[in-house]
């Protein structure tokens, strides 16, 4: 959970006992996530084929995520599908947040209820689904376009070298957008009136408000949002193996399915322990940035 | 203050966006029940035919998958929500030595992703001889749900008011007692908002499957959806079904419980 509470001196005595209910939690989340996180490290030091006795080398499977062109690539369409899992998610959140500091509307629980309904939907799912949309011959999509008299935009969107990744990105879009729109717009309905009566009484018109008032008062909700939403972006696998296995070519290749290809279908097994590594580093550095920049506040 | 346009271009966005986020799910449900004679393709419409569900069900094994999903949920979410309970009670209610370093543990064991530790956790496993077994999907989501799971009941033991644990350890009550008949009772909506979203992680989980298991008879649901896939590409109406039943039953749980989902992903919880 990311905007918790920092840490208060709890209530209560000292109490050694604290341990004993500590300890099956502990045991369990170290044995199965600490353990294999450190076991992880000590892999991507090596050359292993996950059979054969393996070849101690050092770091050089980091300096494969740098140099190597195909990981280079990979982390680089990571970035680019935060674009369209986070960035423009939070953009719409925002444009519907500035209406609705206008408008007090009523109804909007139906509405998140059916916003929210992707997200509850298992990603293998919406993989599937997406897949049979942007089917190039009997597709939704093409369908779509060719009934409207554009049949000349009907593609092969998975297919497409210079648009299968974005096709995936956008079916993250729709996955995230009622994420943001929800929770932006819940924030917004609790900034006090006072503030957007003072930003008229100086005759500030609708887009002056936005960035006056709007946009300061949302810190928060746009920080949580984007964490959540990048962090679903940088862990994208299941999306990428149901629908394009990385492809054409490499493509739609990302640092989560490099790991699993990597390590359970080309015997590279060290190398897919550093690209996970290097993958949990990201996500660690990108959330850290994101809650920093909300938490200073403007002059 | 609200003039009339300002209203109904709001509600024409929001009922835009409502409506561009149901389209694909009402269309692989118009998918699934049309006629699998007719040349399928998504979206399209030709009757009812809700033995269409049944073939899925038959064809695809998905009575099996199903089963495998809901034994493998049950157990990572039982155990990770008694012992989230008891972790959390600890780091909210409790100080002992090493408390704060331990939390930050927990903290940071939110954001490890799966892909970060799948690859040890398979060779381990199978070295232990664990794999193709429901302890190799059951155990590593224990230990990632536990982590969401004690800051979550951290968060709710923090909220509590101070005076009624007080009032307990005046009486007299053991730790043990004002956690269960004390505070237990009043935690109920934060417990079963944990529960609702570890119900539904483990449930859509895929990557773990996927590494872990080979054989047919342990293969949860979203594994079964794709290996359904796989070998069934030219019949899109039965592969639209088996991918409402994958669906469905998070998606039930969401409609009676959507209050305690959204406030949940709301508060920004995310698990590794």
């Amino acid at each position: 959970m990311i905007g918790g509470s920092g840490l208060v001196a709890p209530p209560g005595e000292p109490r050694r006992i604290g341990y004993l209910y500590l300890a099956p939690g502990l045991l369990v989340f170290g044995a199965f996530v600490l353990v294999p996180l450190g076991h992880a490290f000590w892999l991507s030091l090596f050359e292993w084929d996950g059979v054969t006795a393996g070849t101690w080398i050092g770091l050089d499977n980091y300096g494969d995520v740098v140099s190597d062109p195909a990981l280079r690539r990979a982390f680089w369409h990571a970035l680019v599908l935060i674009g369209f899992y986070a960035l423009l998610p939070v953009a719409i959140g925002l444009l519907l947040a500035g209406l609705l500091a206008r408008a007090r509307v009523r109804g909007l629980a139906l509405f998140r209820t059916v916003l929210f309904l992707p997200q509850v939907i298992a990603m293998v799912v919406v993989a599937v689904m997406w897949r049979m949309i942007y089917d190039p011959s009997n597709g939704a999509l093409n369908e779509l376009l060719r009934a409207v008299g554009l049949g000349s935009l009907a593609q092969s969107w998975l297919g497409d070298f210079d648009l299968a990744l974005s096709s995936l990105g956008l079916v993250g879009t729709w996955v995230y957008y009622g994420l943001a729109m929800v929770l932006l717009t819940a924030g917004v309905q609790k900034i006090p009136p006072s503030l957007y009566d003072a930003a008229r009484v100086d005759g500030a018109g609708m887009v002056r408000e936005f960035f006056a008032v709007t946009l300061p008062a949302l810190r928060g909700e746009i920080a949580v949002a984007l964490t959540l939403t990048t962090i679903y972006a940088l862990r994208n696998f299941d999306l990428v193996y149901i629908t394009t296995k990385g492809g054409p070519g490499e493509a739609t290749s990302v640092p989560a399915f490099q790991v699993y290809s990597r390590a359970f279908e080309s015997g590279q097994v060290g190398s897919a322990a550093a690209v996970g590594l290097c993958l949990t580093a990201l996500i660690f550095a990108i959330t850290f940035a994101i809650n920093r920049t909300a938490e200073r506040r403007p002059a | 203050m609200t003039s009339r346009r300002d209203l109904s271009v709001t509600y024409a966005i929001l009922g835009a966006f409502s409506l561009f986020a149901l389209l694909p799910i009402v269309g692989i449900v118009f998918t699934a029940v049309q006629d699998q004679g007719a040349l399928a393709a998504f979206g399209t419409f030709h009757g009812v035919h809700l033995g269409n569900f049944a073939d899925a069900w038959r064809d695809g094994n998905f009575g099996t998958y199903l089963r495998s999903s809901a034994i493998v949920a049950i157990s990572v979410v039982a155990a990770a929500v008694l012992l989230s309970i008891l972790a959390g009670y600890a780091f909210g209610l409790m100080r002992f030595r090493g408390a704060e370093v331990l939390f930050y543990v927990f903290l940071l064991g939110l954001m490890i992703p799966t892909e970060a530790i799948i690859v040890p956790l398979y060779y381990d496993f199978r070295d232990l001889g664990l794999t193709d077994t429901y302890w190799a999907l059951i155990l590593p989501q224990a230990g990632t749900s536990v982590a969401f799971g004690t800051f979550w009941m951290r968060a709710y033991f923090r909220s509590v008011p101070r005076s009624l644990v007080e009032a307990a350890r005046i009486d007299g009550a053991s730790s043990w007692f004002t956690l269960w008949r004390v505070l237990l009772p009043l935690a109920r909506p934060a417990v079963l908002t944990m529960t609702v979203l570890l119900f539904m992680w483990t449930w859509n989980e895929f990557l773990l499957a996927l590494v872990m298991v080979s054989d047919e008879g342990l293969r949860t649901a979203p594994l079964g959806l794709s290996f359904f896939q796989g070998r069934n590409t030219s019949n899109l109406t039965l592969l639209a079904a088996g991918a409402v039943i994958v669906a469905m039953p998070v998606v039930v749980v969401y409609v009676f419980l959507q209050r305690h989902f959204i406030r949940g992903m709301l508060s920004g919880a995310v698990k590794g």
